[in-house]
């Protein structure tokens, strides 16, 4: 069969899946008085379309910020905008001022469903599939099968179409960006990611990479001559992109700083919920919380946040290539996730986008993650009722992920990426003979253990005295699994190219 | 679906990747739409579930009244004995339009569970096929082909899994039988058919082929060198056989009935003749074309004063209520006549099977034959019986060209005519896409497996085709929005099922001409 006949029906697959997990239910459905990410959402709208941009961000009587007031950056807010104007034309109750606050019905429903497909369809799943096609010494199959498996990822598909938000837009606007850079398009490619910057502050997390490729390949090309011609292009372009995002705010310093207060909200504490990042899951043995003050859990994490992004950064500024710029990408978020500031637990999905990029590369470990990830939002998607759909794409993606690139059997050192760090090993390990075996078993063992707690969560009642005990092992065994593919990411990182010795080692 | 994909030379994984694949699509389909057929399986459930048998057909609580065959009614009692632990609430026959969670998930379940039926009679299916053109790639061997096109029919998914219905493992006794047959295990295939004709009698517009050709293959047991039959060899005991395997079957099935003296209300039931010669929506077939001339003419008629306003019965035909329609140009059509076109229709097809046998492939031919025939002239069909063509017609199309040609043209128009099954806004991207999955899919591997012959369809064919997308553009997005919703509200189910009975009947014609025409290979004649 031809390319486009197969990447067709990959797509459509990938659509009616998204449809069929849309039908079940959101988040917040039929809880007032507060909801959930779907009334923030609709209350966005609401108060785009009705009230003028001074007022967005700003507390007044009628734009109440306790309210999910709008906590994002200006493109999501323009987003809302064009989508309240849309659902004007259908029906003005939707989005009338204070009205129609917690409105839900079938059609709503349905409007907001196709809001997020749509997104998702015009954003991230081009996106993918051009990703996919740009990918360099892969035959077709290869290349249709790797899009299968991204478009497939659960973790995505259960938070948009499900929980309900619009993560697709912001992760596919950097994948856009992504896919910029490896065509060597650094001007569009920075433009990209500033769009998915100012679509979701979190963006932040892939950040570093991105501006460390391109210091590095500035460099590379000689800061006197050509290299600086680049940065400084660089530099406008990013300038100007942001200035044109901000414009309606830039009446006044005020505006912009309050904007900035909403997205950075530092009083909001280190973590929020059960998030299987370090800072829970020592939680769990020390209350930080309570032990250190707000200002120092800002420091602490600051500082521990920038030495785990260190020796990836370095290396890839001064080593610039593109596939260690994907492996940085998927580095820097994940610590960004286990150590940083006021963590959701969607933000793994920053993490996920990335390992999805590199899922031909190490089509074990990425399939192993990214089950880990979604594991890790089980007590969110339980929340909301999507338990069935979280069983049945968790399953469709093991299994599509086995198939085509039957994982089973690329699991020795080499399909790892982890030839050059045995090596240096070799005279002190005896076990790595055995190697491929124990990855395997570890990762069976994994596999049914998420599988045990999953069904444990979905129909044992925890004990009276430990309400929260599902969720919470939930947290730690996923936070235990991040830990180990954050040394392992940077051990691919840092033991990548030929004269790496030089390069200091985490752990 | 591409689950297999790796697999180039790994046997029959990829079967297990296609068949979980579908079967987790099933599961993520259980919260969709679901149309008065739940209901009609839930009151089942819990008719047999309270009462004696001798009142299963007899009561009347429900409008929806038991009217399947016994066997059908013996799994709803097999099944309310693992619903009682899900709800027993479901199982209470005054509960009518009870949907409780347990109930749709328990129902939804008990379709997508017995469908491995349907799972395992795919595979026995993938078996006959043979495989000479054997492909490097697995993606365009005939077996995986036909897998696919068989586990992901689009028509059967909406069916079974949307609209709610049982036909999977129906479908499934089905494809059994056929491929018992085409192994030559002749009594098991006549076995699973004849139990089939108790779970679901609609099978019986089929029985012909099945019986011509068990007659033909198992009870005369050689032929001359030329193909014609040899007298002498009729085997005596062999239809004995296959006579005690059929009247076991039955007094199993009647038995307790007749014991009880309740056939004829069992039959009254089972074939309701009152209600009118098309369904609520027409099925695209010849009746289709006949009452939309009718209507043509009428209303030319009356244009031209040929025809007298007060003597024509309010139309009501676009009504979409089951009632009977009187044609006002055309003469009326009574169930003996349909009953008579059907046999027609279906005649010559038999004597092909008995003077041209070509072995299981004639057999085949025969069957898709004897189904679309009884599709397009039969009394009060429903649309979703167009599977009983398509679904046999799937193992013809992989092994020849024209087959495949005549196929594309039958699933894609019967499949289209199937979109008025689900008129909720929420379904309506699910149609779609599982539509446009399933005929990319078909037309891209068909095409792809028979690269080396000319093309499957004539540029005719295929602007027909395609023009079924701007009328499902019109019907659905563009109709709605014109002061025609009012006056007309009918007219998109109008249109789609006259312009889908157009392309049913060119196939049924097509397929029926390259039948007659066919030469009998001689290499066949050595049985």
């Amino acid at each position: 069969m031809e390319k486009w006949s197969l990447m067709t029906i990959t797509v459509l697959l990938a659509l009616t899946v998204r449809w069929t997990v849309s039908l079940s239910s959101y988040s917040g459905a039929g809880k007032p008085p507060m909801y959930g990410d779907y009334e923030a959402q609709r209350h966005w709208q609401e108060v785009t379309y009705n009230l003028p941009v001074r007022q967005w961000y700003f507390n007044t009587t009628d734009n109440n910020l306790l309210y999910w007031g709008l906590d994002y950056p200006p493109l999501t807010a323009y987003h809302s905008l064009v989508c309240a104007y849309i659902a004007k034309l259908i029906n003005p109750d939707w989005i009338a001022l204070h009205t129609s606050r917690g409105y839900e019905s079938q059609p709503h429903k349905l409007f907001m469903r196709t809001t997020v497909l749509v997104a998702d369809l015009l954003v991230y799943i081009p996106a993918v599939i051009l990703y996919c096609f740009s990918l360099k010494e892969t035959s077709t199959k290869k290349k249709v099968s790797s899009a299968l498996c991204i478009l497939l990822y659960p973790g995505l598909i259960l938070i948009d179409h499900g929980h309900f938000q619009y993560n697709s837009v912001s992760l596919g606007l950097a994948l856009w960006g992504v896919l910029c850079l490896s065509y060597d398009w650094d001007l569009l490619g920075s433009v990209a990611f500033c769009l998915a910057l100012n679509y979701k502050q979190m963006e932040l997390y892939h950040s570093l990479p991105f501006f460390c490729y391109l210091l590095g390949k500035c460099f590379k090309k000689g800061l006197k001559g050509k290299g600086l011609v680049l940065l400084t292009k660089i530099a406008g372009t990013v300038v100007v992109s942001f200035a044109i995002c901000w414009l309606p705010f830039c009446t006044d310093m005020e505006q912009i700083m309050q904007v900035l207060r909403r997205l950075f909200p530092i009083d909001r504490g280190l973590f929020e919920d059960k998030v299987a990042n370090i800072w829970y899951s020592l939680s769990v043995l020390i209350k930080i919380k309570n032990i250190i003050s707000p200002q120092t859990q800002l420091k602490l994490s600051f500082a521990v946040t920038f030495l785990s992004l260190l020796p990836a950064c370095v290396k890839l500024t001064a080593q610039p290539s593109l596939r260690g710029f994907k492996f940085a990408l998927v580095s820097c978020a994940l610590s960004f996730f286990l150590f940083s500031f006021q963590v959701h637990e969607k933000s793994i999905l920053l993490v996920s986008v990335p390992v999805c990029l590199i899922i031909n590369e190490i089509p074990f470990m990425a399939t192993w993650f990214l089950l880990v990830s979604t594991f890790s939002m089980l007590p969110l998607l339980l929340k909301d009722g999507l338990l069935l759909a979280y069983t049945v794409t968790m399953l469709a993606f093991l299994s599509v992920c086995t198939t085509s690139f039957s994982i089973f059997e690329k699991t020795s050192a080499e399909d790892l990426q982890l030839k050059q760090f045995s090596l240096s090993l070799k005279g002190y390990v005896s076990w790595f003979k055995s190697f491929p075996k124990i990855v395997r078993m570890l990762f069976l063992v994994s596999i049914t253990l998420m599988a045990v707690l999953s069904v444990m969560s979905a129909m044992v009642h925890p004990p009276q005295r430990l309400p929260d005990l599902f969720p919470l092992a939930v947290s730690v065994i996923s936070c235990l699994h991040f830990i180990l593919f954050l040394v392992y990411f940077n051990v691919v990182i840092l033991w990548d190219s030929k004269n790496s010795k030089s390069q200091k080692k985490i752990s | 679906m591409r689950s297999g994909r790796a697999m180039a030379a790994g046997g029959r994984s990829w079967f297990r990747g296609l068949a979980l694949g579908v079967s987790l699509l099933k599961c993520l389909l259980v919260p969709a739409y679901y149309s008065t057929d739940f209901e009609v399986h839930r009151n089942w459930l819990a008719i047999t579930h309270n009462l004696p048998l001798s009142q299963w057909y007899y009561e009347a609580t429900s409008e929806w009244t038991l009217d399947y065959p016994p066997f059908f009614a013996w799994f709803e009692y097999a099944l309310s004995h693992i619903a009682k632990y899900f709800d027993p609430k479901m199982l209470v026959i005054e509960n009518l339009n009870y949907t409780s969670h347990a109930t749709v998930f328990f129902q939804r379940f008990s379709v997508i569970f017995t469908d491995i039926l349907f799972i395992y009679a795919v595979h026995e299916c993938c078996r006959c096929v043979n495989g000479k053109r054997a492909a490097k790639d697995i993606l365009e061997k005939p077996t995986f082909i036909l897998a696919v096109l068989l586990l992901w029919n689009f028509g059967l998914l909406i069916v079974d899994h949307i609209h709610f219905q049982y036909n999977g493992f129906l479908f499934g006794l089905m494809l059994l039988s056929v491929a018992r047959l085409c192994q030559r295990r002749y009594l098991e295939g006549a076995l699973l058919f004849a139990v089939l004709l108790h779970f679901k009698h609609i099978y019986i517009y089929v029985a012909p082929a099945y019986g011509i050709y068990l007659l033909r293959s198992y009870c005369f047991t050689a032929n001359h060198a030329d193909g014609s039959l040899k007298w002498r060899s009729f085997s005596f005991l062999h239809l004995t056989l296959l006579g005690l395997i059929v009247c076991l079957v039955s007094a199993l099935s009647l038995g307790p009935f007749i014991v009880l003296g309740q056939l004829p209300q069992v039959i009254s039931r089972l074939f309701p003749f009152k209600r009118g010669l098309c369904h609520a929506y027409w099925a695209p077939n010849f009746w289709a074309l006949y009452n939309a001339v009718d209507k043509a003419l009428t209303v030319l008629g009356l244009k031209c004063n040929f025809l007298d306003h007060t003597k024509i019965p309010k139309a009501s035909m676009t009504g979409g209520l089951v009632q009977e329609f009187q044609h006002t140009v055309l003469p009326s059509v009574t169930p003996l006549a349909t009953l008579i076109c059907t046999f027609i229709s279906i005649l010559p097809s038999v004597f092909c099977l008995w003077f041209k046998p070509q072995g299981p492939r004639g057999f085949l031919q025969c069957l898709v034959l004897c189904a679309l025939s009884s599709f397009m002239f039969g009394w009060h069909v429903h649309e979703k019986a167009i599977l009983l063509a398509i679904l046999p017609l799937s193992l013809l199309s992989v092994q020849r060209a024209k087959d495949a040609g005549i196929y594309l043209i039958l699933t894609t128009t019967g499949h289209f005519s199937l979109f008025p099954l689900l008129f909720t806004p929420q379904e309506l991207p699910i149609k779609i896409l599982l539509m446009l999955l399933f005929t990319v899919y078909s037309f891209s591997s068909l095409k792809s497996l028979f690269r080396r012959e000319r093309p499957l369809l004539t540029w005719l064919e295929t602007i027909y085709l395609i023009q079924l997308v701007p009328l499902e553009v019109f019907c659905e997005f563009i109709f709605p929005l014109t002061p025609w919703k009012w006056h007309y509200p009918f007219l998109p189910l109008l249109l789609t099922s006259v312009y889908c009975a157009l392309g049913v009947t060119y196939a049924w014609l097509k397929l029926y001409i390259s039948v007659l025409t066919e030469r009998v290979s001689v290499r066949q004649k050595a049985e």
